[in-house]
């Protein structure tokens, strides 16, 4: 059976239908969920998608921390499903405390918008295990708080722990340690500020986002 | 009990405040060389009512911590006023 993955959008996501397609384009199933949804309908995978959840009022993620469908995202990431975080959607899942750390405003206060080298570096993640460590990947980002930052303790956590998921060849943004990339501890929570989806068709210019998105179906098939 | 309530959020010391910086490097270009140290935050301001002043702090400060700010990244000051009973 072809595996279901969830989007989630909330009233300013905008990256929800590029999402869908980059996962329909694999065969697979692609639904969005509304915000306000108490349930992810048994899909299999969960992506929030990136855009300005909420208008990004208060900080980024901040509100939409509150939705009533961030307790079905809850429930999945703690059976062990996987949950993935794109730009906007990282900075959700910091601010849900399912990943640590937080994304503050890029060093020098500039919004960054191009295509940009990522190097894999752990492919025990959900949307890295089709590919090899050191392959780097030409994915566009387009952010104005992608600036990674966390507790010297937690930095070392991610480092001990290989969960640094994906670092930057060249930062664009101030991240600590290059970091694009990261999970959680249980491995199956990811958030990172590229945007594999707008690089999974050779008309957008890079398909290298698609063996992140093919490593996401793969994880989340082994599940159904 | 009613209190204005004031929430100063600001960026933890070591936290890089780019806001801050680009405002202090603007400076010297309006004629102003003496300032220092420019840091940006924000201001929530809000009524509350509560059975008392313990109370009411105690309630400000659950919700610092849990949404008005991040404390991986920020700090947060109250500040209350009694305004009526």
């Amino acid at each position: 059976m072809a595996a279901r993955v969830a989007v989630v959008q909330f009233p300013g996501t905008n990256c929800e239908q590029d999402v869908v397609e980059a996962v329909r384009s694999f065969g697979a199933e692609a639904d969005v969920v509304f915000h306000t949804a108490d349930s992810l309908g048994g899909a299999d995978a969960v992506v929030i998608a990136g855009g300005f959840a909420h208008g990004d009022y208060l900080r980024p993620g901040a509100i939409a921390r509150f939705s009533p469908v961030m307790e079905a995202v809850t429930d999945m990431a703690n059976q062990g499903a996987p949950v993935i975080g794109i730009c906007n959607g990282f900075q959700v899942l910091c601010e849900s405390h399912l990943l640590p750390g937080a994304l503050q405003k890029n060093s020098g206060l500039r919004f960054v918008c191009g295509v940009v080298d990522l190097r894999v570096e752990s492919v025990d993640s959900p949307i890295t295990s089709q590919a090899d460590v050191g392959d780097v990947l030409r994915i566009p980002i387009n952010h104005f708080e992608g600036n990674y930052t966390c507790s010297s303790e937690t930095l070392a956590q991610l480092r001990g722990d290989d969960r640094v998921v994906l670092r930057y060849v060249d930062n664009p943004n101030g991240s600590v340690d290059d970091i694009a990339g990261i999970c959680n501890e249980q491995r199956n929570v990811v958030g990172l500020m590229p945007h594999p989806e707008r690089a999974s068709h050779a008309l957008l210019g890079s398909t290298d986002g698609r063996v992140l998105i093919e490593s996401l179906l793969a994880t989340a098939g082994v599940r159904t | 009990m009613v209190f204005d309530v004031v929430v100063e959020v600001t960026l933890r010391p070591g936290i890089a405040d780019p806001q801050g910086a680009t405002i202090e490097r603007a400076l010297p270009a309006l004629g102003f060389d003496g300032v220092s140290g420019v840091a940006v935050g924000k201001s929530i301001r809000f009524s509350l009512e509560s059975t008392d002043e313990a109370a009411a702090r105690a309630e400000v400060e659950d919700l610092c911590g849990r949404f008005l700010s991040n404390p991986v990244i920020e700090d947060s000051a109250v500040s209350l006023t009694r305004v009526g009973s």
